[in-house]
């Protein structure tokens, strides 16, 4: 593995990066939209007014457009997996592809069947079987996100397996422990009600659009009474299940949380940056102090990753040193950590020579070592202690753009219902601008929270087991790059067809949503 | 109209949902550009999944793996032993 280039890396994670976000587009809005449009359709089974069927119905159409253009560009990654990751593909076996497969058959198929029913079975089913299609497409699309995200979850957490150095795949002993870690329950419901706010924002914003224009005036109240009430839900529960998320990681995954909150040094009592502008080029051993400019909030930090202001939480520095105070005893340093690791690859290449020697008291010897020191397997690949260190100022940055934006939008949300309410906003045209152009600040909001997930846990591919030094694999840069511009040309052609034809249909308004 | 009652009601309905499309032509065109390029050029052609190129059975894709997760590894350890020692 020492050989592989490090631009091979950096080409292979851009590439899947460019993927993941353009995938990750489309992916928020038929979560979002999928709830919004089945409780407008509810309320039309519910009071029988026609203006709610309108409603539901334009809405289902912009559902339509989106899942129509993001259909199977997660497969893309699939495609990666097996390319540029075989090694990684290879290795987790069947602890990725049991959540896949159920994805595959399961909810795919689930979303596939009924929004059929949804677009072309008005007027033909009854008004309950539409509705129940409705929700289960919007169930069904949930369900793929779940499935996702407990794969993704056991990258970031591995639990639930075993390796077996005989096939050199993790398989699964505990499927349970994989569906239902911690790391898995908040990953979904952190992602799935994060997109709430998204499809949310993007309802107002378009409502706003119209009264902008003066048209569809009581369709974009009602749009925008419904979208302010699940948009300021999915927010609240938002803040709920990412304190909860950071609790995980905290416990977890703590130089994230330490890249996170630029903690270079760690102690008791420590607080938590509302805003800052980090040092630059500040390496996580010097003497300069990490911020140029920081609001700290006191004791926040341990509290958050410990449930008690006077906790203890490690920085970087800490971290690669060890010798701090956990629970199992004092933390390792890095570089011990490098030397189990070596220990556990060395276990497993005296296993695989005392199997060619079909001596099995040597493979069980090995075997043991190999188990006694696995948990520390990705370290051995690691030339420098340094290498388990993120990029402290992407991570940092991004979790203060996504944080910053929830507390926006959570405000956007209650001044615009409260105005609505009160029967003003329609009125209220620097409103109803604001609303407008805080579409794109949505998806910037939904982006950074994955760029916080994905680029924190770096360099890890699957923590503490495999990084991406060694989960890649071993082709020639070149080719890389060119799928990376082949993909960029796709996504964005794919971007633009979908912003089009959106535009188009949106101009057209809900006056001809019977038609698809 | 009446409702469908029977699953051949539920065929004809999904017969003539395409067959009535509008602008949803222009998705399902869409969706069947963008799978005939992932699945008949990118896929064959700029994806080819590695180790069932390269291997035929489950055990050569096996050793393979494991010979790269144990690559240049020695050395290292001998390092770490004699450190030890």
């Amino acid at each position: 593995m020492n050989q592989i280039d490090v631009s091979l890396i950096d080409w292979s994670r851009a590439q899947f990066a460019l993927t993941a976000m353009y995938h990750w587009l489309f992916v928020p809005l038929t979560l979002g939209l999928g709830v919004i449009m089945s409780i407008m359709e509810t309320l039309y089974f519910r009071t029988k007014n026609e203006k709610w069927k309108r409603t539901a119905k334009f809405w289902m159409k912009i559902f339509g457009i989106n899942f129509a253009v993001g259909v199977a560009t997660g497969i893309i990654l699939e495609f990666e997996f097996g390319t540029n990751w075989s090694n990684y593909s290879f290795f987790v076996g069947d602890i990725f592809g049991a959540p896949l497969a159920i994805e595959g058959i399961f909810a795919f198929f689930m979303e596939a069947t009924f929004i059929a029913v949804m677009f072309f079975g008005w007027n033909k089913v009854s008004k309950g079987f539409h509705l129940t299609s409705t929700w289960l497409t919007t169930i069904g699309a949930t369900l793929s996100a779940l499935w996702i995200l407990v794969a993704n979850a056991w990258m970031q957490y591995p639990v639930g397996m075993a390796f077996n150095p005989d096939t050199a795949r993790n398989e699964m002993v505990d499927f349970w422990a994989v569906a239902l870690s911690p790391m898995a329950i908040n990953k979904f419901f952190h992602t799935v009600i994060s997109s709430w706010m998204l499809g949310a924002t993007v309802v107002i914003g378009i409502s706003s659009w119209f009264l902008l224009k003066k048209r569809e005036k009581e369709f974009s109240l009602d749009s925008i009474k419904v979208a302010t009430v699940i948009g300021t839900l999915g927010i609240l529960l938002s803040f709920y299940s990412g304190d909860e998320s950071a609790y995980q990681v905290a416990q977890k995954q703590p130089m994230k949380l330490a890249a996170m909150e630029g903690l270079y040094e760690g102690g008791n009592n420590v607080s938590l940056v509302g805003v800052g502008v980090l040092t630059p080029g500040k390496a996580y051993n010097d003497t300069k102090d990490p911020f140029v400019f920081d609001i700290p909030i006191p004791g926040m930090l341990s509290f958050l990753a410990t449930r008690d202001f006077n906790g203890y939480v490690p920085g970087v520095k800490d971290l690669v040193d060890g010798g701090y105070d956990t629970p199992d005893g004092k933390a390792l340093s890095v570089a011990e950590k490098m030397q189990r690791g070596e220990l556990a690859k060395t276990a497993l290449t005296d296993y695989r020579i005392a199997k060619k020697a079909k001596d099995e008291r040597a493979m069980v010897e090995a075997k043991q070592r190999l188990d006694d020191n696995f948990a520390y397997f990705g370290y051995g690949y690691f030339k420098s202690p340094t290498d388990a260190i993120p990029n402290i100022p992407m991570v940092f940055y991004a979790f203060r753009v996504m944080v910053i934006l929830g507390g926006y939008f959570l405000l956007l949300f209650i001044v615009v219902w409260f105005f609505n309410h009160k029967k003003k906003f329609e009125n209220l045209k620097w409103l109803q601008y604001v609303c407008l152009w805080s579409i794109p600040l949505a998806y910037a909001c939904s982006q950074a929270g994955w760029i916080v997930a994905e680029v924190g846990r770096q360099p890890w591919a699957i923590q503490d087991i495999l990084p991406v030094m060694a989960a890649v694999s071993d082709i020639p840069t070149s080719s890389v790059q060119v799928t990376f511009f082949i993909f960029l040309v796709l996504f964005t052609t794919l971007l633009i067809a979908e912003i089009g034809i959106l535009v188009k249909q949106i101009k057209i308004g809900p006056e001809k949503s019977d038609t698809i | 109209m009446g409702k469908i009652k029977s699953f051949s009601g539920f065929i004809a309905m999904y017969i003539d949902g395409f067959k009535n499309l509008t602008w949803g032509k222009a998705l399902w065109i869409i969706i069947i550009v963008k799978l005939f390029i992932m699945f008949a050029i990118l896929k064959p052609f700029f994806f080819p999944n590695l180790l069932n190129q390269k291997f035929a059975t489950e055990e050569e894709k096996s050793e393979y793996v494991l010979d790269k997760l144990t690559e240049n590894h020695n050395t290292n350890v001998k390092t770490i032993k004699n450190e030890s020692d």
